[in-house]
């Protein structure tokens, strides 16, 4: 195993095709140098550590973590919110989440991602609408992106008028995330912390305005809160609408467009999915298996000394789990370099597994279906105009920063 | 290197397959798959095709679904010869020929067996008789205990309180309906999951509205003059006006039709080797039957090779699946079924999961969450390892536990977990009826002796 691999995953050069450096990792399955992290890169080793209770997701059970380079800065955790649900343990994960749950999915509420087809697909109808001249058009900025932030500005119940400055607060967190190195880091960080403060203000006003007049979005019904959960603190709900609005923007642009780039690499796929719409349900979990928009899971650490494949790896180690080196592993998977959305075998690990499994899965899953299969049907002989395209900075939520797509026309 | 005679078989030999139901279809598909181009016969007692059963407890009874819409999807065409509303009857093993109770007979190069299981009916026949009296098992059961609860009977009586009969309960509660519980152990789901656990069951049934009665039996039914269930008597002496009485005994294997036929078929089952092939009655292993599903029993090696009977839904699919591929595949090919027993319930709102045989445990240790929040994982262990383990809406770590109970991993587990509270210090006793008792019973029998066990001598006759 060559020194480095790690770094070489982060670095930026490698960012367009990270899969030949995972085939490389999973021929030492349990890697670890020096005081770096333990990675873990085999698909059986990742799905059983996904359901192993002695594998923490709070970072104060981390021992060290000055080899990690994905370990989180001190400060960020203290100036933010207090941890969401991602970053705790049963108990508190599981409360958090089951009441998060109770107005999202089943079995409270078995409808609401259902509910919300037509509202999704008006959206799609709308930006692709409003693309534009078709022979320049940037994925990512015109659609891919504004996309979800539309989206959960309806599931939180964020009003139409605030859309706007939404809009500009999230795109401030988001791009947080995927720091542009040549910038002024503390410039950026003001940036950055103003935001946050600024929406965290917005949604904390907006949670007591639908305390006093609830309507039936997700704030308001998690403000109110049932049964014997009771109701979340004020806090506690900032922390869970944040989570909410990071991780179910920040993954869908990715899952979306690592999508449609796949398609124009597969212009087979892309045709019959023209002409068959319900390839799109096969087709995005294939692509979840594919590319995956979360490439892997840095925050895990084991409570106890745990052996993984004869390797002991110490309590309060910090670990890597690399769910898109899991998704192509051979032992797993037939041919798994290749993209095939007629593959029956398809349990993959591009929404996680476990307690911490997607959260927002139900309703990534059929963003991702509608808008791919609008795209494939309307755009006339869509081209990619740079392949590679240039891909954003983060190594773990990875996707294109842009993709330049020019095309015929625009079907109605 | 292929055998001539496999070839011949798999081109144009003779498969029967007794049994329309889970493992039957799964058994055939899989024959399918795996080449069989020769005839192909389904028998099955039913009139229907083969149709998918735990809907029928669950929302069948509450009316969010029709008992006569649980055909069971396909996964491809299998060109069968259906036989069915016509019961096999008997087996010829010397002449290969299985008969029908039409008096038609069947001859077959290869037969598997899949005819499962029956609910076990009312003692007393004339009481079994009364109208509002019902079991569960069979589609026909289904549709017709959802007609009379749609009817709004004024009390409902369900006898056993074993999964099947808790689920019946819990569907009675959702929909408004009195009911009655009566179980002879101390608690529901006793014989499958002891004590401890039944202890949580017994608290969810009453808080939802059950009227549970423990530690009791029915002694009795009584009709009114038309001939209608009208009263249940109990062994305390008291006794229950109802109208519709569910009788939840748990099941008797369907091996009637096999008697005198000299196969290794009796009340427990038919034994059979790892391979799903059927022993004769002399122990001798026969090549040209196999079983699958509820009405097999097969040696475990994690469980010291005792003889396991499972009725359970993954257990009837994976080793009809096996049987399948034992029955076209030369000895060397052939592959053991040695699955991980599981199970699962819904029952008032609370998803049960459960692996293993937790019905062999001893200890229990609650691993994680709360038996006070109805969420927790319970952990079983004999002999100082892993046995079983069962989650109430806990069901994302049980994966683990499985893997433990595949490692022969040691019990108490003794590791912290990411969710340890302060009751999941230390294991329980787990509390399992004397089997000598009866209860409604486990849907795990274990039915041999363990090698270790020394309880028989064996004296070979004129010796």
């Amino acid at each position: 195993m060559k020194q480095g691999i790690l770094s070489d995953i982060l670095d930026y050069s490698n960012r367009a095709n990270p899969y030949p450096l995972y085939e490389e990792l999973r021929k030492t399955p349990v890697f670890h140098d020096g005081d770096g992290p333990y990675v873990i890169s085999k698909y059986h080793d990742i799905q059983s550590l996904l359901h192993d209770p002695r594998l923490s997701s709070e970072a104060r059970n981390l021992a060290a973590t000055a080899g990690d380079p994905l370990a989180e800065s001190e400060d960020e955790g203290a100036a933010a919110l207090p941890p969401s649900f991602l970053k705790l343990d049963p108990p508190e994960h599981d409360r958090l989440r089951r009441m998060t749950n109770r107005p999202f999915g089943p079995p409270h509420s078995p409808h609401r991602i259902e509910g919300m087809r037509d509202d999704l697909k008006g959206i799609v109808t709308g930006l692709i609408d409003n693309l534009g001249d078709p022979a320049r058009i940037d994925l990512v900025d015109q659609f891919a992106y504004p996309f979800p932030v539309t989206m959960i500005c309806r599931l939180l119940g964020v009003p139409r008028e605030d859309e706007p400055r939404f809009h500009v607060w999230a795109d401030t967190l988001a791009a947080s995330l995927d720091p542009d190195p040549d910038a002024d880091a503390k410039e950026r960080d003001k940036i950055t912390h103003d935001a946050r403060m600024e929406l965290g203000m917005y949604l904390a006003g907006l949670i007591e305005e639908r305390r006093k007049n609830p309507g039936d979005d997700m704030l308001s019904q998690l403000a109110a809160g049932h049964g014997q959960d009771e109701s979340m603190s004020t806090m506690e709900l900032l922390s869970t609408a944040a989570l909410l609005l990071i991780a179910g923007h920040e993954t869908t642009v990715n899952l979306i467009t690592n999508g449609m780039l796949t398609l124009l690499r597969n212009p087979d796929v892309l045709k019959q999915l023209r002409e068959t719409p319900g390839l799109a349900v096969p087709m995005v979990e294939e692509l979840l298996r594919f590319e995956p928009p979360v490439q892997l899971l840095p925050q895990r650490t084991p409570l106890v000394d745990i052996e993984v494949r004869g390797v002991t790896i110490p309590k309060g180690s910090s670990m890597w789990l690399i769910l898109a080196s899991g998704n192509r592993d051979p032992d797993r998977f037939e041919n798994p370099d290749r993209f095939d959305p007629y593959r029956k075998d398809i349990q993959h690990l591009g929404l996680g597994s476990g307690i911490h499994s997607c959260f927002g899965a139900p309703l990534a899953r059929l963003e991702a279906q509608l808008a791919l299969s609008e795209l494939a049907r309307r755009l006339e002989n869509p081209r990619l105009v740079e392949d590679p395209p240039p891909y954003r900075q983060n190594a773990v939520l990875r996707g294109p920063r842009h993709l330049q797509v020019t095309c015929d026309g625009i079907r109605p | 290197m292929a055998d001539a005679a496999l070839d011949r078989l798999k081109a144009d030999g003779r498969i029967v397959v007794v049994g329309a139901s889970l493992a039957g279809l799964r058994g055939a598909e899989t024959l399918r798959d795996k080449g069989f181009k020769g005839s192909l016969t389904m028998i099955g007692d039913e009139p229907y095709e083969p149709y998918d059963r735990p809907p029928l407890s669950k929302q069948a009874l509450l009316g969010k679904g029709a008992a006569e819409r649980t055909a069971l999807p396909r996964r491809r065409e299998i060109d069968a010869q259906w036989r069915l509303g016509v019961a096999a009857s008997g087996l010829d093993m010397a002449a290969r020929r299985v008969k029908l109770a039409d008096g038609d007979e069947v001859p077959y190069d290869r037969l598997l067996i899949a005819t499962g299981v029956r609910a076990r009916p009312w003692p007393n026949p004339a009481e079994a008789e009364l109208d509002g009296v019902f079991v569960l098992r069979t589609r026909d059961d289904g549709a017709a205990l959802a007609r009379r609860l749609d009817a709004g009977p004024r009390r409902v009586l369900v006898i056993g309180a074993g999964f099947t009969g808790s689920e019946i309960a819990s569907a009675c509660r959702e929909r408004g309906l009195e009911v009655t519980v009566a179980e002879r152990g101390d608690a529901p789901l006793v014989g499958a999951l002891g004590g401890v656990v039944g202890a949580v069951a017994a608290e969810m049934q009453r808080e939802n509205g059950v009227d549970l009665r423990t530690g009791v039996m029915v002694t009795g039914l009584e009709g009114d003059t038309t001939g209608r269930v009208r009263a249940a008597h109990f062994s305390d002496g008291t006794s229950l006006e109802c109208d519709v009485v569910v009788v939840s005994l748990g099941a008797q294997r369907n091996t009637e039709w096999l008697t005198g036929s000299g196969l290794g078929a009796g009340p427990r089952g038919i034994a059979c080797d790892a391979g799903c092939r059927a022993f004769d009655i002399r122990g001798i292993v026969t090549d040209d039957i196999f079983v699958a599903g509820d009405v097999a029993r097969s040696p475990h090696p994690l469980f010291g090779y005792q003889f396991l009977s499972l009725e359970h839904w993954g257990n009837a699919v994976s080793q009809a699946e096996t049987a399948a591929h034992n029955m076209l595949s030369e000895s060397t090919e052939r592959r053991p079924h040695i699955w991980v027993p599981a199970f699962w319930s819904t029952q008032f709102g609370v998803n049960i999961k459960s692996v293993g045989v937790p019905s062999m445990g001893t200890e229990i240790m609650i691993a994680q969450g709360s038996r006070a929040e109805r969420r927790f994982t319970g952990v079983y262990g004999y002999q100082g390892r892993v046995i079983g383990a069962v989650t109430f809406d806990n069901s994302r770590w049980l994966q683990f536990y499985e893997q433990q109970i595949e490692a022969t991993a040691p019990f108490p587990p003794p590791f912290p977990t990411v969710d340890r509270r302060p009751e999941g210090q230390k294991p329980l006793p787990a509390d399992f009826p004397d089997p000598s008792v009866p209860t409604h019973g486990p849907t795990i029998t274990l039915s041999g002796y363990s090698p270790a066990d020394r309880r028989m001598t064996f004296t070979p006759a004129g010796h």
